[in-house]
């Protein structure tokens, strides 16, 4: 029987778990480790004692390890952002971004003469004596990425074309993502994207190196996928160019999760992790999207993701001593040294919990001597912050489910007025079962002219192509839907126009042989 | 008067997109532009129109163009700070103050980057009470008010003075003018007196877009909702509340036309919803039938969050509500209907009032 293996990378924990159909044959946690791939090795000798490695079809990975590294401004590049427009420009890269994480990535901000106009025609002249110079201020900053996006390249992609090329050869040891290839029509935000990509390569790099290592390893030789912001996968060799479309991947696989476990269709989804709680919604059993503008650590994204409320509400919160404040700070990854039922000092979200009578994690009798007063303030804050969440997340007064998954799920039996709230079984591995049912995707991003047909017609022949390209990739004829189309008119081309259409088709996996669209 | 800051323009910006009727461009952008205008160069003083002279020469500063232009060709300081001085050596004039054409949208933000860089104030009116894509479609045309002389401004450095004889021809040549600047310009438009202000202008309308867009950030506070909160603050209707099927979206002649076609969710389930954009959003048909037109103002915006949705970023899949709001009493006369009714944008329709209509 085909076994497929679901792998969580979250900021405190990884967990495995071999999946058979929707059985969770096994799972097993293991502390996410700094250089990520240890934390994986441990979890997945955790569960491959149980099974045969040649019995494993594939293995899926999610990861929130991009998200956690922007959010803390850690193992980031330095990126400098190259426009092409025309100069001066006043809303600059960056210009809406938290300082923090600008001082962290920031590696220069520079305009060149270029781009296109809204038809595709020239904006200005590439002015590529200048960009040349560009390239010699990058190389003699030591900044080896760059993002690089052009006025209307969604439009006419040629003028960032051709400054790549001569970027290539004047900095022939940096890489440059093209903003083209990361995002639509918002220069803002798909300028803030292929930055952000950017900053994340060579730490993508270093992440991926270590899992296709540490799956061979385990004696596995089926394929390996990451999953997406849009819950479709996409093989490692594109992760390492593209780490941003994996980002808000996190959030996706935990309430696709909860609806696996559950069986559960509509309902608001809490994942309690270490340092936060996040309350979203699962609607036919997919999570609710959000639309516009929505942040990615501060930063504004146009990308499709689930919408997610973050509350600084997780295992690790800090608790102070008379239970009055409750967070933001975390102990996070360091809990189990911190917190007081692992032998620590610092009063937690969890000490709270245990010493409540929620779960017994670590050693109960610890919290014994935390007062009754202090348990009871910080729970009454807690069960504040989270109703609210809730009933935010609800698109109606109407009664819906609340599912309760991640690591710290248990913790929440200790607050009061949440109501009836469901913890599955597998509860603290909701995300590994979601990232294994991720979805197999198809996707159709191409010019077609008009000359002799439609508008109409060509958004049908693409959607039409898009599922097929779909179901190529895996994904079952009979439950593939399209998930996103959109179309711009190129009014600028020859031969009674033309339109630039983009369409994406979904489905889960028919069989568990994955092989995805190749790129 | 008082001092506009960072705060307030925030919630200028949200209100503003309301009152753009789903075009006025992205005042995101706009806010930028006048936030960085006011880091460097400090808060702009905010006027009602009763303080100003009766003879003080005032004129709208305003981009033109197509708002789904303005999100990828961003605006620059350079244009909206030197229209003024563009017409100023054209007229011989001085301008003491700056007010929006539009309160709706991008244009609702615009003379703040003016006003913070040449250090006049801004005027708290409006020319519209909303966004409307052409430029003689202004509440000082049913006045009399002309809308030369005029100076425009390029990214390219391209000014343009004109004078013309009407309002309808002076529309024609600023559009030609703007579609060969590549979509967008900066416009110094209707110089006008004080005194002919206080009689023409929408009065308050800065100060309504930022009710609106409190009482949409308050509504979230506290967990209500915002799209309630907006219906209420206007009187408004709700329209529709549907699922984004299929947008239909081009930049032709300057502007950003199409149509956005929605399937209907809970009570409008089975139902369907087609809203019709030229820049602004003009007509909102439900089941092949018309029941809401301009000059009301019809926006769509997101079901849970309230978030304006305008018809440049209106995608597959948003969940919206459609609603729509009763435009300022100066478009309900017979002159308004015959600029900016329905027959005006080819709809073969009299307008009903929205609140009517859509019964």
């Amino acid at each position: 029987m085909p076994l497929r293996i679901g792998i969580d990378v979250g900021g405190t924990n990884t967990d495995a778990v071999v999946l058979d159909g929707r059985r969770v044959v096994i799972a097993a946690k293991a502390p996410t480790s700094q250089d990520v791939t240890s934390g994986i090795l441990t979890a997945l000798t955790g569960v491959l004692h149980a099974v045969d490695a040649d019995e494993v079809a594939s293995v899926f990975i999610g990861t929130t390890h991009f998200i956690n590294a922007i959010a803390q401004g850690r193992e980031l590049g330095r990126v400098a952002a190259v426009r092409l427009a025309t100069p001066p420009q006043s809303l600059l890269p960056m210009i809406d971004w938290p300082d923090r994480l600008r001082r962290v990535v920031d590696g220069g901000v520079y305009v060149c003469a270029g781009g296109a106009q809204f038809d595709g025609s020239p904006l200005n002249e590439l002015d590529e004596a200048g960009l040349r110079g560009t390239a010699r201020q990058i190389a003699a900053s030591g900044v080896r990425h760059v993002a690089l996006s052009s006025i209307f390249s969604t439009v006419n992609p040629e003028p960032e074309i051709r400054a790549e090329e001569i970027l290539r050869e004047e900095l022939p040891e940096a890489s440059i993502t093209r903003s083209t290839l990361i995002g639509r029509a918002g220069l803002l935000e798909r300028e803030s994207a292929t930055i952000l990509n950017a900053a994340l390569l060579d730490l993508a790099g270093r992440v991926i190196d270590g899992l296709e290592d540490v799956v061979a390893g385990a004696g596995i030789s089926a394929p390996v996928l990451l999953s997406q912001n849009d819950g479709t996968v996409m093989t490692l060799d594109r992760a390492r160019r593209f780490p941003i479309f994996t980002i808000a991947s996190g959030p996706t696989n935990s309430m696709r999760g909860a609806a696996l476990l559950t069986g559960i269709d509509h309902g608001v989804v809490v994942d309690v992790g270490g340092t936060t709680s996040d309350v979203g919604v699962i609607q036919h059993g997919f999570p609710r999207e959000s639309t516009v503008a929505m942040s990615l650590a501060g930063v504004r994204s146009n990308f499709r993701i689930p919408d997610v409320l973050s509350l600084a509400l997780g295992g690790g919160t800090h608790v102070a001593e008379d239970g009055a404040t409750v967070g933001p700070e975390s102990v996070g990854l360091d809990i189990t040294r911190e917190a007081r039922v692992f032998g620590g000092d610092t009063l937690t979200f969890t000490d709270i919990a245990v010493a409540a009578g929620a779960a017994p994690i670590g050693d109960p009798a610890a919290v014994s001597d935390v007062p009754a007063d202090t348990v009871r303030r910080a729970l009454d804050i807690a069960s504040d912050r989270l109703v609210r969440a809730i009933d935010k997340a609800k698109l109606t007064s109407a009664e819906i489910p609340v599912i309760v998954v991640g690591g710290g799920g248990p913790l929440l039996n200790a607050v009061p007025r949440l109501g009836d709230v469901i913890i599955p079984e597998h509860a603290d591995v909701a995300n590994a079962v979601g990232a294994a049912f991720a979805e197999a995707g198809g996707e159709i991003d191409r010019v077609y002219a008009l000359e002799g047909t439609t508008r109409a017609a060509a958004l049908e022949s693409a959607k039409a192509e898009a599922i097929a390209r779909a179901v190529d990739a895996g994904a079952d004829p009979e439950a593939v839907r399209i998930t996103d189309a959109e179309d711009v008119p190129l009014t600028h081309l020859p031969g009674g126009g033309a339109v630039h259409i983009r369409v994406k088709a979904a489905g889960p996996f028919r069989t568990l042989v994955a092989i995805p669209e190749g790129h | 008067m008082r001092l506009i800051d960072e705060t307030a323009l925030a919630d200028i910006a949200l209100g503003s997109t309301v009152l753009g009727s789903g075009g006025g461009g992205d005042p995101y952008v706009g806010m930028l532009l006048a936030r960085e205008a006011i880091r460097r160069h400090g808060p702009v003083p905010l006027v009602d129109v009763d303080e100003v002279p009766d003879d003080a020469n005032i004129v709208f500063i305003a981009g033109l163009g197509a708002p789904g232009v303005l999100v990828e060709k961003l605006p620059r300081e350079n244009e909206y700070a030197g229209v003024l001085g563009e017409l100023e050596r054209f007229t011989g004039k001085t301008y003491s103050y700056v007010c929006p054409a539009e309160a709706g949208g991008f244009n609702g933000i615009t003379p703040f980057a003016t006003a913070a860089v040449t250090g006049v104030p801004v005027i708290d009116a409006d020319g519209m009470g909303r966004a409307f894509p052409e430029l003689q479609l202004v509440t000082p045309t049913l006045y009399g008010g002309r809308s030369t002389p005029l100076a425009m401004l390029d990214e390219h450095g391209n000014a343009m003075y004109l004078t013309s004889e009407t309002n309808v021809w002076s529309e024609s040549y600023v559009r030609a003018a703007v579609v060969a600047s590549g979509a967008h310009a900066a416009v110094a438009v209707y110089p006008m007196t004080g005194a002919e202000a206080k009689q023409r202008l929408v009065r308050n309308a800065i100060t309504l877009a930022e009710d609106l867009g409190r009482a949409i950030r308050e509504a979230r506070a506290a967990h209500t909702s915002p799209v309630e909160a907006v219906l209420a603050k206007q009187r408004g209707v709700l329209l529709f509340t549907g699922k984004v099927e299929e947008v239909e979206r081009r930049n032709e002649g300057g502007w950003t036309v199409g149509k956005a076609h929605m399937s209907g969710l809970d009570d409008d389930r089975g139902h369907r919803m087609t809203v019709h954009f030229q820049n602004e959003h003009l007509a909102a048909e439900r089941d092949g039938r018309v029941i809401a037109t301009t000059p009301d103002l019809i926006m769509t915006m997101e079901i849970d969050s309230g978030e304006p949705i305008p018809a440049e970023e209106i995608r597959y899949g948003y969940r919206v509500a459609v609603v729509g709001l009763p435009c300022d009493p100066h478009w309900r006369t017979e002159a308004g209907i015959r600029i900016a009714g329905p027959r005006h944008f080819g709809y073969d329709l009299d307008y009903r009032p929205v609140e009517e209509m859509s019964r």
